[in-house]
Parts: structure tokens; C-alpha cells; sequence
């Protein structure tokens, strides 16, 4: 038997790491969910959706800016170091995936904006006559719409695979060293956004899409749970004993109750019997899985810091 | 160019925290806090035991996650000795290399700043020994350049069974312990 | 000569810094630490002194920068630090900045024990503490007020009690603690093993340590040698109870079971002699008994003592045949708390004898003989004479004890016999936790007429006192000269390094201001300390100056060894090495020891032993910040097993209840495979009661708490400590 003593006693690393609380997850999930909402959003620009209606290149890249500003202000608040915040753009580190991350934020901003100038709907107009003359211009140039509808889709697949990379590659934490981990996130980034689209939408055709949608997407985040989970399960002891927090440690209550039964099962089939009219349309499947994803994030957050080498 | 590491010989190690406290008052180490610390490592049953005393810190790794990670280049390799420092300026206090580290050396300082050993580098270039080299009682600890064959740290290595701390973990730590 | 220059500026510019200073240091933001420094002198003096965490006495070099303490080094010139503090030594420092620092003189204001106090003025407590001292002198003699001090700092208020006439002195480092060993010694070799202790640690090819545990045991020389002996590969061969650090080390590691040391000593000393494996030359050249020694050992086999100790035959003969292979360098080491089952000098003996048949004492990698420079005293006018005896060993009850027994004081003060004792001066040490016995202190304590307890900390002695005196910490004040017995001779300086930080003051200024208040100036005809120092030195022909700037003068080096020519003498009666010694036949004791069985643990219960931790010394650390950041707490170390049965995790609070229903305070559990099923261990110094230690107060537990039951050494009068029992009492998970 082994019995290791270490005198150090460091606050937020002893016993085991704790250094990120709530403001990591919740960032981590506003970021998926505004990722998701940019692949949603662009999508619609691409197939025309801004002749029809407003809501999804209108008020969805609105409500994005806002989601995304609420995440970068949780990052925010776990700062240490506030008043050195500006040093992140003083720099790009290459090895750096939070150095990628933060300027990528930079990216998003103005993509997103953009995208609301492409059709302001008629009450809003007249009120920033400027803007008004932006969305003429563009409206002359269809092409550069699809471009901005292209580079949403684009900056926000980027965006949901920034929030699991962030994660995976820190080879310390055995639960978040894999390559599973951003396509996890990805798809349940989408899978949030189809989600939260199709629960504040008003129009009938997309709030059925994005359900048939969100089926694809809670599918395919079974698999790539199945892989994660596996890939890990396979790999060295330390990351056997970080995978077991979820399965049948600590973690496991959580994992298998709120993230895999309420977060994707149950949404699942309760949008399956939906979509083929068994029940009615209810905004308790998206809530399901809007909930999911964000103890998703909690569970991987705090799970991983749990998890060691030594 | 120099290439510091340090060789510890557990054999003569009694984990008596003396590098702990030479840390501690030699670079204002806040209460509450190590720099550097002590694993007593057993293995068996009673009474056949084996244990290890280790004085541990910061690795100093040739491939260091923390700088590599650190999204504004607070974390980084110094020019003398190849020493991992952290420039306090620079740090925004993300804690990113707080959990890239698998040895959990680093600490936020109460300032907000990713904190860890220096090898005390202001002392090294004063060309003192750092100060938990310096202040053990039993001569365990020894510092210098790992690329000099004449150094007194390559020549135990090259002379004693040595290993290093998670190995596994990729990091190639510059700090070897005599067995 | 700038540099003491640079000093005294230091002392003035930092005198109206180091108040604010001295709260900011160790609390969370450096910045906060230097700020108030900056009207302060700029840049680093490094002055030299010697350090007082701990009676070892090591040459420090203490920097200070910007005006304020920094840290504290070895003085590379030092023969105990040779450059290397010990951790306490390197903690030192916050001592300084302890915030919980006794700070004024205190007068009690309400029952004994309370800690309700008025502050006072130094003048007022020195007129208070003489009305007391007149009272007592003129009703019961100067001879009832007794003196417990530990460490060189009670010199002076020693001279001015001994001005006053008292005769009772006692320290508890005798019959507490190396008492035992230096009487079993002394009875063998005619000399005790002193303080430091006079073992070649360094040359010794073989060395035995017996409970001893150096290296958690911080006694920097010896743990500096320890660890070069390793180093060069000598043979380590450790019996203890605990898989002790120095166990970890060991090529031989002998779990024994506790109390049955003496045994294992006899077996050894049976097997060595039967096997004629003993330095035969050495004893008939030195020896005198060795054949009715050997006889009175014949039975002691290794298959005898195996029931004993729990140690296999073969090991027994292995580990004694490894000892005498490399005599006479093997050195089995005499230890230090030597006080645990009542017939300690006797095993005490035992050890000495096993290394006069090793042939170790005078020789290489076993016992020097240590040297001192002649530094002369300074001229005082003659005490006071009595015609009274000493109260702590009445009619010569314990006849060996060679020094002065508190126990025997603190029974005095009970009883009134043979005559009443009604003052006590306390000295840099804690009472409360260094007698055994709490509630006997406590009940001697109120038959006083005047407690006064000088200390730097609100210790649980200070607790109890009429009095309390604030005295400056170590770094803080000049004491007299450690005019050292070592392998080589030296003079030390303790020196001031920054000022005090409120009303503290240094103990030869106390000393002297109530001589002064007593009538008794005319005993301190120096003007401070300065001139005492100075006179003290030209009489030894030693420049002051240089040793200010120095703080060690070395002197020249003389034999330390028998073969080198130090002189082979034996202070006994028969002025050899006594195998078998008449001295003690005659006083009706074992003339060589014989072992008697234990009482053993009732089912359930554990034997409580205890020992150190490298970071702090006895109860008087605990509040220093930075050696609290280290350890803050002490565990109870149970055996995994028997953890395991009893459902108790490493980590889990429990309190210790002993055979007398005593409960300790609760402290956390060590599950360890470290230890033996049928004992527990805890550190020494825990578990405060003090409510002036705030940064201490509750934390883990006492083992002097629970120490209520000791076994008196009939020789000498040591209190064995380690014959209570405990069992172990789960405590709600909480905070």
C-alpha cells in the first residue's frame, strides 16, 4: 500500500484543484450556446430566412451579443488579476488556446453585428440612420450576405470547438485530455441553440426545424458522449480513474440523472413523439436541454480539477 | 547556455521543512501559501516499510504546459538558465497554468497573480544558491547546470539511481531526485 | 566599523517603524510589508547573533532590510549551524512578528488562571514583585522562592535571586527530560553526555538510535551529522515503536513494543559479551567490574528478550554483531527525553554500557570530549549564604540526581516540607505543559504568595501568574556569552538585531531593575550589559568588536579524543568505566540494571507516547506565524489497521480520553502505516489553552494534558511520562 503525505496547503490546489467555480461552466456554456446560435443564425442567412422574418438575423445575433457579453463577463469575474485584463490583447500566444479564444471574442463581435444589419426590422428603423445605410448597401450585395451568413456559421463552429480545446488541453486534468471534448461541446452548443431557438421562436417552420434538429444533434451527442467516455475508459490509469468520476464516482449522480437522462434522453423522446405529432409542441424539452448543457459544463468543470495524476 | 535543474537525494533527506520556511522568509511567501513543500512517500505495511522523504517544487520542465498555456506570456522561459518565471505585469490571473501544472506548484498569490518558486533567481544571479539549496541541514539539495557535465548536479546524475516526478506526464521536469 | 555604524542608525530609524511593521509582516501582501518601511534605513544589514528557537544556541546571521527583520541565516563560521539554521532557526523571524507577543507587563486582576490582567508600568510590577519578595523573605527566608528557567536568557534573574538568597533552581530539562540519560552516564562514565551531546555522530560508522528520532528531532549538529552518516553509508540500526523518519534511513529497523527498551539493550549487551564480540582491550584498560557484569547479564538472551520486545532472536544477534563490526565507531546514541517508564537512568545505564563494551566513549564515531574557552565570570560580591536545604530532593531521597528536580520543587510548594515554598519566578518555560501532571502544578500554584512568569508569549504558565513579564525575543536584546562545550571551542554573541516591537524588555534589564527595586544594585555594578559583556571578554582577552562583528570567536583546538590525547579519566569512585557499580549497590539500587516488564495497555486502549516535530520546539512555537504555516495542528498517528477496525479515517477529529477520564481536546487523526497497533503518537506542544495564543488556542491536542500518572526514576527523581493509556473517542465531524 502506498500512503503519500504532502505538506503543502495551497488555497483553491489542496487538497484537490479548485480553482474555478460556477463563472468557468456558465462561460463555457454562453459561449457554446452563442457558438450554436451563429451556426443557427448563419445557416438561415444562408438559406434566405431574412426575406421571410427577422427573428433569426435580427434578434438572434442580438440576444448572442448579449449571451456572449454576460459569458465574457463571468469569465471576467473569475479573474485574478482584473486590471491586467487588457494584457490578453497586448499578445497572440500560439500555444495558447485562451490567447486564440480571446481574440476569436474579437471576431465574433463584429460578425455578429453584422448580421443584424442584414434586415432591421421596420420598427427599428430610422431610429441609427446609419445603420439604416449599412443595411442598404448590403442588401445591394448579395453575395457579401452569404459571406456573413458563411462566416457566423464559421466563427461559431470556431467558437464551440474554443470551448472544449480550452479544456482538453490542459494534459493535467485526465478528464478534459481529450480529443473528444470539443466536438462534446460543439454538439451540445448546437444542440442548446436548437433548443433555445426553438423555445423563444415565433415562427412555426423554424421552431419545427430546429426540433427536428435538435433530435440530429442530441443523437449525435449520445455518440460522441459514447466516444469520450471510452476513449478515456481505454487510455492510461489516470485518466481510467477521471473517466470513473462520471461513471460511477463522485460525479456520477449528476452525470447520468441530469446531464445524460434529463440533459439528452428524455428531451429526445419527448421531440421525437413531438415532431411526429404523438404530443404536443412544449417548452419542456428545451428547457431539458438548455439545462443539460449547462450542468454538462458544471460536471466537466469540476470533475476535471478533481481529477489528478498523482 | 545554462540549463539549471536541481538534483535532491532523498537518501539523505529527513523532510524536516527547513527549504519550506528558507523559501518562505527569503522570498515573503504569504501565510497560507508554499512555494515549496515536502512529500513523505511510503510504501508497505508495518513494519516493513519503505518511505521517502522529498523536498518538492515547481519542476522547471523543459516542456512547460504552464508557459505554454498562458494566454499572455506572464509565464515564461528566462534567458539565464531556462528558468520558468512568471512576470507578475503581465499576469491577468486566469489560472489556466494553476491547473496545466500535474505537480499543483502553482498558487494564485493573495496580489492575484500566478505564483511558484523562482529556483531564486535573483539570488542565482547574485551567484548565491537558492535559498532552500542553501539552508538544509542535510546537504541534500544541490542546483546548477544540467548541460554542464562538471557540474555537481550531473555528476551525481550521472553517478546515482535518480528519477523524476510523473515522468508520465510529459513535462520533463528538470528536477531529479537521488534514490 | 560602518557596519555597526549602519546598525545603530538602523536601531533609531527602525524604532518608530517596527510597531507598524511588525503586524504587516506575514499577512498577505508583501507590499503591505515594505511600505512602512520606506523612512527606514535602505538596503540589507546582516547582523550576527545566536539563535534561541530552540537551547541549541546556533550561530545566526539575521538580515534586515529596509528597516525591518527579513530573515534569519547560519553563521558559516558557527561550529553548531556550520551555516545551516534548522527550520525553527529559520522561522525565527516570526517570532519577532508575532502578533500575539505578551507586549506590556501584566498584573492579575482576578482568581489565578483567568488571564483577566491590568497592564502596569515596568516600575509598578517590579515594586509589586518586591513587596511580594520582602513579604516572603521576612515570614519564611528568601529560600521560599524558587526558580524554574530553561535556557541562558535566565542567567541574570538568576544572579539577582541568588543576590536575594534564594537556593531552588530547577530546570525541567532535568528530570523531564535529560535527566535520566546523564544519570545513567555520569554513574557508567563518571561524566554526563551534556547539552550538546558530546556523540561523534559524523565518524560513526554504525549508529543506534533508541527512540531517539533526529531528524524530526531538530537538534541541528546532530540531524547535520545524521544526515552526513547516511551519506557516507553508515550502518543505521533504529528501535522505536514509530517508523520514524531516522527508521526510514535504517538498514536495520527493529518496531519494538514500548517500554521494553531496556531489554533489547541487555540482549545486545548478552550477545556482544558471549560472543566476545566486545573491545576487549578497551575494557580491561578501563573497565571495572566486567566480570560480576557479565555474569548479571547471562541470562538476558535474545530468545529471552523475543517475548519481551517483539524482536525476532536473529535480528537481535544480526543488529549486535553489525555494532560490534565497526567498533569502536559504532555509536548508540544516549538520546535526549530520556524520561518515559521510571527506570530510565538504569536503561540510561544500560546504553552507556552497551558502548563501553563497543568501546566507543573517547573514541572516533562514538563520545568526544567536549572543549570550552576559559571566558571568566564577572567579579560579583558573594551571595547570601543558607543553612537551609535544597527543597526538591529532601534527605537525598533520589541520590543521584545531580541537579535539581522541579518536581521536587513543585511537591515542596504542596506540602510545605521541609519547609514552605511561596514564590516563584518562571522562566522561559511552560510549566503547564512540561510537568507531568497539570493538576499537581496547578494545586502548587495556589499555595504561592507570587507567581512571576517571564516569557515572550502568553504561554498557559503565564496564564496562572501574579505577574507577567514581557520579554523581548531573541533578535530583540543582548544575553550572556555561549561560551560553548563542543568538539571545538567558541565564544558566541547574542546580539540585537531590530528593536522590540512595544513594551518588551531584555531579561539582564529586568534582572537588574529588580535588584535595583529590591536593595540589591550593589550586585550589578555594570551599567548595562554592553559593559558586562565587554568586561567579561577583556578578561578572556577577546575583543568585543570583533565578536559584535563576527558573533563567533573560535578558539584553539584542543583533543577531543582519546587517541588524539584527551586525557582518558573517569570521574566514578573507582575512576574507571563502572560495568558494575558499587556506588549504587550501596544505595540499595541494581548495581547493573535488570528489567522489569511494563504494565501493558488495558484491552482498547493504547499507549500515548510523544515526541517532536522538526518545526517547532516544546509548546513555545505555536503562535510564531511562520512555523504555524508549517504546522498548525498535531494528529494523532494510529496504526491503519487498527484505524480501519475503529472506522476512522486520516483526518477525522477524535479526543483522547486517558486511564484517569482526562479528555484531550480534539485533534485530527493519522492513519498511518507508521506505527504500531498497540500505541498512539502525538507531537509534543499542542492543543492551547492559553487564550492569549490566539493563532494556537484549541489547536490539536496535549499530551502533557493527558499525562496525568508518572513513574518517578528512584535513582534520580525523573518523571517517566510515558505509562498512561488512552483510548480513542470519535468526534462529530465538524469545522
Amino acid at each position: 500500500m502506498q500512503e503519500l503525505t504532502i505538506t503543502r496547503h495551497n488555497e483553491l490546489i489542496d487538497p484537490l484543484l479548485h480553482i474555478w467555480s460556477w463563472q468557468i461552466p456558465v462561460y463555457l456554456f454562453l459561449g457554446g450556446l452563442v457558438a450554436g446560435i451563429m451556426i443557427i443564425s448563419g445557416w438561415f442567412v444562408l438559406q434566405g430566412r431574412y426575406k421571410h422574418t427577422t427573428f433569426s438575423t435580427f434578434y438572434l445575433p442580438h440576444i448572442s451579443l448579449v449571451l456572449l457579453s454576460l459569458g465574457m463577463g463571468a469569465l471576467f469575474l473569475d479573474l485574478e488579476h482584473k486590471l491586467y485584463f487588457w494584457r490578453l490583447f497586448t499578445t497572440f500566444q500560439w500555444t495558447a488556446p485562451m490567447s486564440w479564444g480571446s481574440w476569436l471574442l474579437l471576431t465574433i463581435y463584429p460578425a455578429l453585428w453584422v448580421n443584424t444589419l442584414i434586415r432591421i426590422p421596420e420598427r427599428f428603423q430610422g431610429k441609427i440612420p446609419l445603420f439604416d445605410r449599412l443595411s442598404a448597401e448590403l442588401n445591394k450585395r448579395p453575395t457579401l450576405i452569404k459571406n456573413i451568413g458563411i462566416a457566423n456559421m464559421l466563427l461559431g463552429t470556431l467558437l464551440g470547438m474554443y470551448t472544449g480545446v480550452l479544456l482538453s488541453s490542459f494534459a493535467a486534468r485526465p478528464l478534459w485530455n481529450s480529443a473528444m471534448l470539443w466536438m462534446l461541446f460543439l454538439v451540445s452548443g448546437l444542440s442548446a441553440a436548437a433548443a433555445f431557438v426553438h423555445l423563444i421562436t415565433t415562427d412555426v417552420y423554424e421552431r419545427v426545424l430546429l426540433a427536428k434538429a435538435d433530435n440530429a444533434f442530441l443523437t449525435l451527442e449520445l455518440f460522441v458522449f459514447g466516444g469520450f467516455l471510452t476513449g478515456l475508459l481505454t487510455s492510461s490509469r489516470v485518466h481510467v480513474e477521471a473517466v470513473r468520476l462520471l461513471l460511477d464516482g463522485p460525479y456520477a449522480p449528476v452525470f447520468w440523472v441530469f446531464v445524460i437522462g434529463l440533459g439528452i434522453v428524455v428531451p429526445l423522446i419527448v421531440q421525437l413523439l413531438a415532431v411526429n405529432h404523438k404530443v404536443k409542441h412544449t417548452p419542456v424539452a428545451p428547457i431539458l436541454v438548455l439545462a443539460g448543457g449547462l450542468t454538462l459544463r458544471f460536471v466537466i468543470v469540476y470533475a476535471g480539477q478533481f481529477s489528478h495524476w498523482t | 547556455m545554462a540549463r539549471f535543474g536541481m538534483v535532491i537525494d532523498t537518501v539523505r533527506c529527513v523532510g524536516c521543512m527547513d527549504c519550506v520556511v528558507a523559501c518562505k522568509t527569503e522570498n515573503q511567501v504569504p501565510e497560507g501559501f508554499n512555494r515549496d513543500w515536502i512529500a513523505y512517500d511510503v510504501k508497505g505495511t508495518f513494519p516493513t516499510l519503505h518511505m521517502e522523504s522529498r523536498s518538492e517544487r515547481c519542476n522547471h520542465c523543459d516542456n512547460p504546459p504552464c508557459v505554454s498555456c498562458c494566454p499572455t506570456s506572464a509565464s515564461h522561459v528566462h534567458d539565464v538558465g531556462g528558468v520558468v518565471l512568471v512576470d507578475y505585469d503581465k499576469c491577468i490571473g486566469c489560472k489556466g497554468c494553476v491547473a496545466s501544472c500535474p505537480y499543483g506548484a502553482r498558487f494564485i498569490h493573495p496580489d492575484g497573480y500566478a505564483d511558484k518558486c523562482t529556483f531564486c533567481i535573483h539570488r542565482v544571479e547574485q551567484g548565491l544558491q537558492p535559498a532552500c539549496v542553501a539552508v538544509c541541514p542535510t546537504h541534500c539539495m544541490h542546483f546548477g547546470d544540467l548541460d554542464d557535465p562538471n557540474s555537481d548536479v550531473s555528476r551525481l546524475l550521472a553517478s546515482r539511481n535518480h528519477h523524476t516526478l510523473l515522468p508520465e506526464a510529459g513535462t520533463k521536469p528538470r528536477i531529479f531526485y537521488l534514490t | 566599523m560602518s557596519e555597526l555604524n549602519r546598525r545603530k542608525f538602523l536601531k533609531i530609524s527602525a524604532a518608530t517603524v517596527t510597531v507598524a511593521s511588525g503586524a504587516a509582516a506575514f499577512a498577505k501582501s508583501p507590499a503591505a510589508q515594505t511600505a512602512p518601511a520606506k523612512r527606514a534605513a535602505k538596503g540589507v544589514q546582516r547582523i550576527p547573533t545566536y539563535c534561541d528557537i530552540c537551547f541549541w544556541k546556533c550561530g545566526a546571521i539575521a538580515s534586515v532590510r529596509d528597516g525591518v527583520l527579513w530573515k534569519v541565516e547560519g553563521n558559516p563560521a558557527d561550529p553548531l549551524s556550520r551555516g545551516r539554521l534548522c527550520p525553527r532557526g529559520t522561522g525565527g523571524v516570526g517570532a519577532h512578528f508575532d502578533p500575539d507577543r505578551l507586549k506590556r507587563p501584566l498584573i492579575r486582576r482576578s482568581d489565578r488562571g483567568r488571564e483577566v490582567w491590568a497592564e502596569v508600568s515596568w516600575d509598578e510590577a517590579f515594586a509589586y514583585i518586591a513587596n511580594k519578595m520582602h513579604a516572603i523573605k521576612a515570614t519564611y527566608g528568601p529560600e521560599s522562592v524558587a526558580m524554574f528557567a530553561h535556557g541562558i536568557g535566565g542567567n541574570f534573574l538568576k544572579h539577582t535571586l541568588k543576590a536575594y538568597g534564594a537556593t531552588n533552581f530547577a530546570a525541567p530539562s532535568f528530570a523531564q527530560c535529560r535527566g535520566p540519560r546523564d544519570v545513567g552516564f555520569k554513574l557508567t562514565f563518571g561524566e554526563d553526555v551534556g547539552s550538546p551531546e558530546r556523540t561523534d555522530i559524523k565518524n560513526a560508522q554504525c549508529l543506534v538510535l533508541i527512540g531517539s528520532h533526529l531528524g524530526e528531532n531538530m537538534h541541528n549538529t546532530q540531524v547535520q551529522e545524521f544526515a552526513e552518516a547516511v551519506g557516507h553509508g553508515a550502518t543505521i540500526i533504529v528501535a522505536d515503536p514509530r517508523f520514524s523518519v531516522a527508521a526510514s534511513k535504517a538498514k536495520y529497523y527493529l518496531p519494538i513494543k514500548p517500554g521494553t527498551d531496556l531489554a533489547l539493550v541487555l540482549a545486545w549487551m548478552n550477545v556482544i559479551v558471549a560472543e566476545g564480540l566486545y573491545d576487549k582491550e578497551y575494557v580491561a584498560k578501563y573497565g571495572f567490574g566486567f566480570e560480576q557484569f557479565a555474569a548479571s547479564i547471562a541470562t538476558y538472551t535474545p530468545e529471552w528478550a523475543y517475548p519481551e520486545t517483539g524482536i525476532e532472536p536473529d535480528i537481535i544477534r544480526a543488529t549486535a554483531r553489525e555494532m560490534a563490526k565497526h567498533k569502536p565507531a559504532t555509536l548508540v546514541h544516549p538520546g535526549r527525553h530520556a524520561a518515559w517508564y521510571g527506570d530510565d537512568s538504569q536503561r540510561s545505564r544500560a546504553v552507556a554500557l552497551l558502548n563501553a563494551l563497543l568501546g566507543s566513549w573517547g573514541r572516533k564515531g562514538g563520545f568526544y570530549a567536549p572543549v570550552s574557552m576559559s571566558v571568566p565570570g564577572y567579579p560579583y560580591p558573594a551571595y547570601p549564604t543558607s543553612t537551609k536545604p535544597k527543597v526538591d530532593n529532601p534527605d537525598g531521597r533520589y541520590p543521584f540526581a545531580h541537579e535539581a528536580i522541579t518536581t521536587g520543587i513543585r511537591e515542596a510548594t504542596i506540602t510545605g516540607e521541609p519547609y514552605p515554598v511561596k514564590g516563584w519566578f518562571v522562566y522561559a518555560t511552560n510549566l503547564i505543559h512540561a510537568l507531568p501532571n497539570e493538576a499537581e502544578t496547578i494545586k502548587a500554584i495556589q499555595n504561592l504568595d507570587l507567581l512571576v512568569v517571564v516569557d515572550v508569549i502568553p504561554s498557559e504558565i503565564a496564564g496562572w501568574a501574579d505577574v507577567v513579564l514581557p520579554e523581548s525575543v531573541y533578535l530583540e536584546r543582548y544575553d550572556d556569552l555561549n561560551v560553548e562545550w563542543f568538539r571545538e571551542p567558541f565564544v558566541a554573541l547574542r546580539q540585537p538585531v531590530v528593536d522590540a516591537p512595544d513594551e518588551q524588555k531584555p531579561n539582564w534589564w529586568m534582572a537588574k531593575k529588580l535588584a535595583e527595586t529590591l536593595g540589591l544594585a550593589h550586585y550589578y555594578p555594570w551599567k548595562d550589559i554592553e559593559e558586562y559583556l565587554g568586561h567579561r571578554l577583556a578578561g578572556a582577552g577577546l575583543s568585543f568588536d570583533e565578536l559584535k562583528q563576527k558573533g563567533i570567536i573560535p578558539g584553539a583546538p584542543q583533543p577531543i579524543f582519546f587517541d588524539e590525547g584527551a586525557p582518558a579519566e573517569f570521574a566514578t569512585p573507582s575512576g574507571k568505566i563502572e560495568f558494575y557499580s558499587l556506588q549504587l549497590q550501596t544505595a540499595g539500587f541494581d548495581p547493573v540494571p535488570v528489567y522489569t516488564r511494563p504494565a501493558e495497555p488495558p484491552p482498547g486502549a493504547f499507549r500515548l507516547i510523544s515526541g517532536r516535530s522538526p518545526v517547532h520546539t516544546f509548546s513555545r512555537t505555536q503562535s510564531n506565524r511562520v512555523l504555524s504555516d508549517m504546522m498548525d495542528e498535531n494528529e494523532v498517528w494510529i496504526n491503519a489497521d487498527m484505524a480501519r477496525r475503529m472506522d476512522l479515517r486520516s483526518g477525522d477529529y477524535v479526543r483522547l480520553k486517558n486511564q484517569d477520564a482526562v479528555v484531550s481536546n480534539r485533534v485530527r487523526v493519522k492513519a498511518t502505516e507508521r506505527i504500531r497497533p498497540d500505541c498512539v503518537f502525538m507531537v509534543h506542544g499542542f492543543g492551547h489553552t492559553s487564550r492569549g495564543l490566539k493563532h494556537a488556542y484549541q489547536k490539536g491536542a496535549s499530551d502533557a494534558h493527558l499525562i496525568t500518572r508518572y513513574a518517578t526514576d528512584p535513582l534520580m527523581g525523573g518523571t517517566g511520562m510515558n505509562v498512561n493509556f488512552v483510548t480513542i473517542e470519535p468526534e462529530a465531524a465538524h469545522g
